[in-house]
């Protein structure tokens, strides 16, 4: 980084050296409140969180080592175990959906029109509290009076339970964040889908491809790096799942929507089983890293692409 | 328009079926995004106890404001019982100012500093700089629940419980991405204005304040929108620390009106009065910084 390399060559090497030093302090006084709000709020807590977890506390009497107490009782915990396949069950139910749907819209909007109006509309859900979307779906999927089921009941479908039945709530909670997130996924694809120049597809038509022959070998390679991305993001996202479950079913019917996330900050907020609750925390933490290391992989595969 | 369709030849007189189908399914996404939104404002717009009356009808049932009238805390108790409330009016005025408070708190210092930090990053050279800046964007990784309970414990020794610097202060200073998203704008500063400042004696932190930030207020507003939202949206956090009513914001409020159930169900023309004002901010940020957003969205999904 050469500010000064190419800017003042007439200065002299004690000059430059002065400027150097200059540049030292100030950057490290640019960050210095970042860093303390990393140290205080991200560095420490989060090996705090080791120490915690190997400890039993409840807040109120001191915490006591317990070494690894904790991680063995979550291995015998049948909640916890429901916990991570509900967990696993929502991101099966919510990446691959909104990921094609996401897909197929882009596609479709970088084919029709590049109406702001449009677009704007399209992020509009993923503007909004997730409460309030809660609340919103909570309302339009009531059984007995909400519009969804008017409208499948005056078509014969007969009542749909939505969040009130183990079977279908977790599906209806997919269904709510899918509505959320879509639009903003489709939108990061249609940036990916500009990026693409018009002469790859003119080339390819010369040689005669189809128009699904250009989907598949042209435009989805390219837009790999994308793809990635937010494939990435959103399976972090959706493994931490939280507000959306706290509003409409709390965790219920019978634990059927009862999140990892939802289940620490139950055992940590209600129980105040600090130690238990900060365990499946780093358990949860695990999985990430896990998921994370797939993710890198994928990146680099996708480096040579464009 | 990089990424058109290229044109296929195909006879003039075919009709583009499939460019008809493409926009009737466009037209169907649009009306499922927005038709919640209608049905929000429709529901708020009810009268309270007609809300068991004509429920599939598209139009408000005996429309009136005085949903809106009620979560403000602008009806008497009497009133509110009489139209199958709790009685307890949801201090919805209060809770608007909280939110209010805590994300402008948060929009000035996770700005500032940011801003510093991401200048820093982008330009200066100290020890460490990309060491540190590796770290940062590692962190983006932790899942927060990881930082969420060490934190609260950290909030409550400082006796923050319940206090509007408890809501602000894990956000206060920096988060990874404002940094992240500042640094790549301040990466694209044409470095020979800086560098003619420092030629004609300027200090860096002129050249920062003075010279730099002029020219990035764009980015630095959009950073600002997107962490008002975001600081308005919040819920889990505020949740844990903060829920007495005098510092309960938005999100939380909403949460403790949905568990009143006064007749078994939820008060649901008050709740939709309730969420069309708790989004009101937002439609207005949009309003003004609507391209800016949907611009940012385009920048943040490369690198």
């Amino acid at each position: 980084m050469t500010v000064q390399s190419t800017a003042t060559p007439p200065l002299g090497a004690a000059k430059k050296r002065n400027f150097r030093s200059q540049e030292a302090t100030v950057g490290l006084l640019f960050i210095l409140p970042s860093l303390i709000g990393f140290v205080i709020f991200y560095a420490i807590p989060a090996v705090r969180g080791i120490f915690i977890s190997l400890s039993d506390w409840d807040l109120l009497t001191p915490a006591e080592f317990v070494g690894l107490a904790n991680y063995s009782k979550l291995l015998k915990d049948p909640t916890f175990w429901n916990s991570l396949k509900v967990t696993f069950y929502y991101v099966l139910l919510n990446i691959p959906v909104q990921t094609i749907l996401a897909l197929v819209i882009a596609v479709m909007m970088s084919r029709l029109t590049k109406s702001i109006i449009i677009r704007a509309i399209i992020i509009l859900p993923w503007l909004m509290p997730s409460v309030v979307v809660g609340l919103l779906w909570l309302w339009l999927m009531d059984p007995t009076i909400g519009i969804i089921n008017e409208a499948l009941r005056a078509l014969g479908l007969g009542t749909v339970p939505f969040l009130n039945l183990p079977k279908t709530a977790m599906p209806s909670i997919a269904l709510i964040n899918i509505w959320q997130y879509v639009g903003y996924t489709a939108l990061l694809v249609f940036a990916g889908l500009q990026a693409i120049p018009g002469s790859v597809y003119e080339a390819a038509q010369i040689d005669g491809a189809s128009e699904g022959q250009m989907f598949w070998k042209v435009t989805i390679p390219l837009l790999r790096p994308v793809l990635v991305f937010v494939l990435v993001t959103s399976v972090i996202g959706s493994f931490q799942i939280f507000d959306t479950v706290a509003i409409t079913t709390k965790g219920g019917p019978i634990n059927a929507t009862k999140v990892l996330n939802f289940y620490i900050y139950e055992q940590a907020f209600t129980r105040f089983n600090m130690g238990y609750a900060t365990a499946i925390s780093m358990v949860l933490f695990l999985i990430l890293i896990f998921v994370s290391i797939i993710q890198m992989r994928l990146m680099r595969a996708g480096e040579s692409d464009m | 328009m990089t990424a058109q369709a290229p044109t296929v030849h195909v006879p003039r007189r075919a009709f583009p079926w499939g460019k008809l189908a493409a926009w009737i399914a466009l037209g169907i996404l649009l009306v499922v995004t927005l038709f919640p939104f209608y049905w929000m404002l429709r529901t708020a717009l009810t009268f309270p106890t007609s809300i068991y009356k004509d429920t599939s009808s598209l139009l408000p049932v005996d429309a009136t404001l005085i949903n809106f009238k009620r979560v403000l805390g602008m009806l008497p108790v009497q009133q509110l019982v009489e139209l199958g409330g709790t009685g307890q009016s949801i201090n919805f005025f209060l809770a608007l100012r909280n939110s209010i408070i805590v994300s402008v708190l948060m929009v000035i210092g996770q700005v500032a500093f940011c801003a510093m930090a991401a200048y820093a990053f982008a330009r200066l050279r100290f020890p460490f700089r990309n060491q540190i800046f590796a770290i940062y964007i590692a962190a983006m990784m932790v899942p927060g629940i990881v930082m969420t309970i060490p934190n609260f414990i950290f909030i409550r020794n400082l006796g923050w419980i319940d206090t509007f610097q408890g809501i602000v202060a894990p956000a206060f200073l920096m988060t990874p991405f404002a940094i992240f998203f500042l640094r790549q704008f301040f990466l694209g500063v044409n470095r020979e204005v800086e560098e003619a400042a420092l030629i004609d004696g300027a200090s860096i932190p002129t050249v920062f304040f003075k010279v730099v930030l002029p020219m990035t207020i764009p980015a630095v507003t959009t950073l600002g929108v997107i962490v008002f939202i975001g600081s308005w949206n919040n819920y889990m956090w505020p949740l844990i620390v903060a829920n007495k009513e005098t510092v309960r914001v938005l999100t939380v409020a909403l949460g403790v009106f949905r568990s009143q159930t006064p007749q078994g169900a939820p008060d649901w023309s008050g709740l939709m009065a309730a969420t069309t004002l708790s989004i009101i901010p937002t439609f207005i940020l949009f309003l003004f910084a609507g391209r800016k957003i949907l611009d940012s969205i385009q920048f943040s999904g490369f690198k």
